[in-house]
């Protein structure tokens, strides 16, 4: 099996599962008891809480841990909401392309009567600090952009618009899920005041997160409860996975400059490759993405069919087309960026790592050529854009 | 669990009837590249042994996903060497039960099927000048197509 869905998930480290592993077993103190067993367990917590924050270059006391990506960003723009109407702010800034985790938050206080301004990211995938500039009111609460988009990897200039915000007085948040671990983060240089990620998506365990609050920024529960993580988030601490968390984090930071060197010569060589399959595109920018992110769109073929006889020659890939999402509408990405719906349906994302080989990546080349070849072969679209019955679009 | 069963698997893996009949008696199309799929099926109909017009030979060229695929391969399979009355009256559920099922957001493809068979009927009525009744032949109603 040739994995390359990393996107959606990675495969844990082995190093992130042993050390997690004592606290699978042995030490099993809730971290909020008085004993001393259970105080041996908060000092991993708060030693795992402090190697974070370095990491981050944040303060211990600005790291809350949650169960993922989705729960930190739901904290985040909800809390900024609450701020906000506090202030009588009810208006929040975003790009048309952010994870449902974002826009479906948004969604709902578009409800309770917030009004949302959904940036336009262009053809190549990226917003600029100048629009968001432009968009900020004296009613904006809330910034909400993604660090590195998780379809097409283009990454957005954080800093740059983290500056417009403070500026501005304007609170910032970024969903970071696919960029920590694999691009350089730093909160207080790109003047981050909320960051969300997950540990998962850097070869940690599945099920747990970090929400980063800069100092002064109020935030809102989402889970009542104990007093856990500052009184913010109830609920027992997930100990072996903040460690395994803590430990895939290190790992990748420390790995990063090495691997993405060879995991960004992997992914050219891959869009060359698939780059030579005729009314083929890469999606989102080529330069300004996520060393792991190639994303294609070919024209006359559905993304779904795609998938299925790429898994029936053991490659794991993901597509943005309707009938993978179970939507009749293809992704909104590709739609953000200006894809059309029949090419939109033509979808596909492979998302390697460094664990991803070279032999790997010729062979994903040359099976994508055969699959994308015989669905064109039975595609009645396909033999329309021959005929010239339709225009082609790429 | 997987996606789909065996049966969807199989059709979509080894489609039945596929590729193009030059010179075909009737063609059908149901569906629509902004929706995703769409299914064109040929048709080869002859004078069968019983006096109605039989389904002689059928082909299909599909874009869609791994169940239009299927669903296209399997409504073949169900008219082929039928009289055109019996290839009118398949319905999409019949299809979908040949498949063993499909999820309940992917029975939209046994539809197109039943309705791309159902153009091709109209196709040769309308190239022989054969008077049929209308209602059969209702346009399909997809909003989200007709937007």
């Amino acid at each position: 099996m040739i994995y390359a869905d990393n996107a959606a998930t990675t495969k844990l480290s082995s190093h992130a599962l042993k050390e997690m592993m004592p606290f699978l077993t042995d030490i099993y103190g809730n971290p909020s008891s008085l004993y001393s067993f259970g105080q041996e367990a908060k000092e991993h917590l708060e030693d795992a809480r402090a190697r974070i924050a370095k990491i981050l270059n944040a303060e211990p006391n600005e790291i809350y841990f949650t169960s993922g990506g989705s729960e930190s960003d739901n904290q985040a723009i909800l809390s900024a909401a609450v701020w906000g109407s506090r202030k009588g702010k009810n208006h929040i800034i975003t790009t048309a392309f952010e994870h449902h985790a974002v826009l479906h938050t948004l969604k709902k206080l578009e409800k309770q009567g917030y009004t949302v301004t959904y940036l336009d990211v262009h053809s190549n995938g990226i917003v600029t600090p100048e629009q968001v500039a432009e968009a900020i009111t004296e009613n904006t609460a809330l910034v909400t952009i993604m660090t590195a988009n998780n379809e097409i990897g283009t990454i957005q200039p954080i800093a740059e618009i983290g500056q417009v915000c403070r500026d501005k007085g304007v609170w910032f948040h970024t969903d970071a899920v696919q960029a920590v671990g694999h691009i350089p983060v730093d909160v207080k240089a790109q003047h981050i005041d909320m960051l969300s990620l997950s540990a998962h998506k850097f070869h940690g365990p599945r099920g747990v997160g970090v929400l980063y609050a800069r100092k002064g920024v109020v935030l809102s529960n989402l889970i009542e409860g104990g007093a856990q993580e500052r009184g913010k988030r109830a609920g027992t601490e997930n100990l072996a996975g903040i460690v395994g968390m803590t430990v895939a984090l290190e790992d990748a930071v420390c790995n990063m400059s090495s691997n993405s060197e060879s995991i960004v010569k992997l992914r050219n060589r891959l869009i060359d490759g698939l780059s030579r399959i005729e009314h083929s595109a890469l999606n989102g920018d080529a330069v300004q993405r996520l060393p792991g992110n190639v994303s294609f769109c070919f024209e006359g073929i559905e993304g779904e069919s795609l998938l299925l006889l790429l898994d029936d020659k053991g490659i794991c890939a993901s597509s943005g087309s309707a009938c993978t999402s179970g939507s009749l509408d293809p992704s909104h990405v590709l739609l953000a960026i200006g894809r059309v719906h029949d090419v939109a349906h033509g979808s596909l994302r492979l998302t390697i790592t460094e664990e991803n080989t070279e032999d790997e990546v010729d062979y994903i080349i040359k099976s994508v050529e055969e699959v994308v070849s015989y669905l064109r072969r039975i595609s009645p679209v396909w033999r329309d854009l021959q005929n010239g019955k339709r225009s082609f679009i790429l | 669990m997987a996606l789909y069963s065996e049966k969807v698997m199989d059709h979509f893996r080894n489609p039945r009837n596929l590729g193009r009949i030059e010179n075909a008696d009737a063609v059908g199309e149901a569906g629509n590249a902004k929706c995703g799929d769409i299914m064109t099926i040929y048709l080869k109909i002859a004078d069968g042994d019983n006096g109605k017009k039989t389904i002689e030979d059928v082909k299909f060229e599909t874009f869609g996903c791994g169940s239009a695929i299927a669903s296209s391969s399997m409504a073949t399979e169900l008219i082929k060497g039928k009289s055109i009355d019996d290839a009118l009256n398949l319905s999409n559920k019949a299809v979908a039960e040949a498949l063993d099922g499909l999820p309940a957001y992917k029975m939209h493809c046994s539809v197109l099927a039943e309705e791309a068979i159902k153009a091709a009927v109209k196709d040769y009525y309308d190239k022989n000048n054969i008077a049929y009744d209308a209602d059969l032949f209702r346009e399909s109603t997809c909003a989200h197509c007709s937007e």
